[in-house]
């Protein structure tokens, strides 16, 4: 496969080193895999997250973003080892990702995985994220009722329960995390996802979903354990929970009431 | 009305032509932005010249006082500029988006091109 466009930065890697037997499979399945870290002011964090993927994923390359940060996220993740790439401005977690799955299209790497920065997840439930690839194009990283130590209540909770039943509709398969930013995508995304990929609040978790399966692209969910944010709570704040309730339902509104890009061309 | 006041519509009228002309000429308005205000301008050009043509218009409509059509007419024009702009101001910001995410990638291009040692290394980490 030779990649056209100009920002070539690494040399295709569709090599078909795989043997027969699972494990080495699974080495070139990692060495084909891009992990993305969209990184805001986390200078804390990001350097161990950054040790932890490449001591539980070996071969992987991992591309830290770093979203227009104003503290020293970029040398932190640099000196982890990790590849960096330096936003002039804060786009938000989307327009992170879309930089991320742009780098993956044009190094010809097969499958990204966006890992938070924050520490919240854990690298070494990916390998069952990538296996799950097998049958889908976009694997969620769910969080469960009984694993971990995360849970929400009220207008969020609400809000949470909303888009999941929503989404599982739309998806026509089971989700309970719609907002988990915890997330594997097989080829047919990442290709999708460099071209179209939502900027805005909510929309790189939710609206995402919709643009993947309007194109066609398969959508299922692993559940997963995650630790709690190193860096703090998540925000129990009734006021700020309805306004998220209120931005999710707008944000999956619009989603939905979206001419598809897809549906157009064929009509054409 | 007063001869003061007829000159005074006429004249702000005309100043507010000359302004998005001279800007036009200056090439700081583009044509698309211009086009609603020279809409405007012509529009109360028109009513400076010729009041009557207001009491026509209300009463063709049914509109009881004069008045209240001229600024209906005025907000409705405010309104469609400003959701132009609006979406403009949406255009701007993706087509940005994508400048800032091509700049980080060709930043990223730049340093590795720069620094062959880094470029060698990872090479070996994914050969």
């Amino acid at each position: 496969m030779v990649v056209a466009r100009g920002g070539v930065v690494h040399a295709t890697r569709n090599h078909t080193t795989g043997g027969a037997d699972g494990n080495s499979t699974a080495t070139s399945m990692l060495a084909q895999t891009l992990v993305v870290v969209p990184a805001f002011n986390e200078e804390a964090t990001v350097g161990s997250v950054v040790h932890e993927i490449f001591a539980n994923l070996q071969g992987v390359t991992c591309l830290v973003v770093d979203d227009g940060s104003a503290d020293d996220t970029a040398s932190r993740a640099r000196e982890a080892g990790a590849t960096v790439a330096v936003l002039p401005f804060n786009l938000g977690v989307g327009g992170a990702m879309r930089l991320g799955f742009k780098y993956g299209v044009r190094g010809g790497y097969r499958y990204v995985v966006q890992i938070d920065a924050d520490g919240q997840h854990d690298p070494r439930q990916v390998m069952a994220m990538l296996a799950a690839l097998d049958g889908a194009d976009v694997v969620i990283g769910a969080r469960f009722a009984g694993e971990g130590d995360y849970y929400v209540r009220g207008p969020r909770k609400w809000a949470m329960a909303f888009l999941s039943v929503t989404l599982s509709r739309t998806t026509r398969t089971k989700l309970t995390d719609t907002t988990s930013g915890f997330r594997a995508c097989g080829p047919k995304a990442v290709q999708l996802f460099s071209e179209e990929y939502p900027a805005e609040y909510l929309g790189d978790t939710v609206e995402a979903l919709v643009i993947a399966t309007r194109h066609g692209c398969t959508v299922r969910q692993v559940p997963v354990a995650m630790r709690p944010r190193a860096g703090g709570q998540p925000s129990h704040n009734p006021w700020k929970a309805a306004v998220y309730l209120a931005r999710a339902v707008v944000a999956l509104f619009f989603a939905l009431a979206r001419p598809s890009r897809a549906r157009t061309a064929r009509n054409q | 009305m007063t001869v003061a006041l007829y000159i005074l519509g006429i004249v702000s009228a005309i100043v507010t032509l000359g302004v998005v002309v001279e800007l036009l000429r200056r090439r700081r308005l583009r044509e698309r932005h211009a086009l609603w205000w020279l809409v405007a301008g012509l529009l109360a050009l028109v009513i400076g010249v010729y009041p009557p043509i207001v009491q026509a218009a209300a009463e063709l409509i049914g509109v009881q006082v004069p008045a209240n059509l001229v600024y209906f007419v005025s907000i409705a024009i405010l309104v469609l500029v400003n959701i132009q702009h609006s979406a403009e101001l949406t255009s701007l910001e993706a087509k940005n988006r994508v400048l800032a995410e091509e700049i980080a990638l060709l930043d990223m291009r730049l340093n590795s091109l720069e620094s062959p040692s880094a470029e060698i290394s990872t090479d070996t980490t994914h050969a």
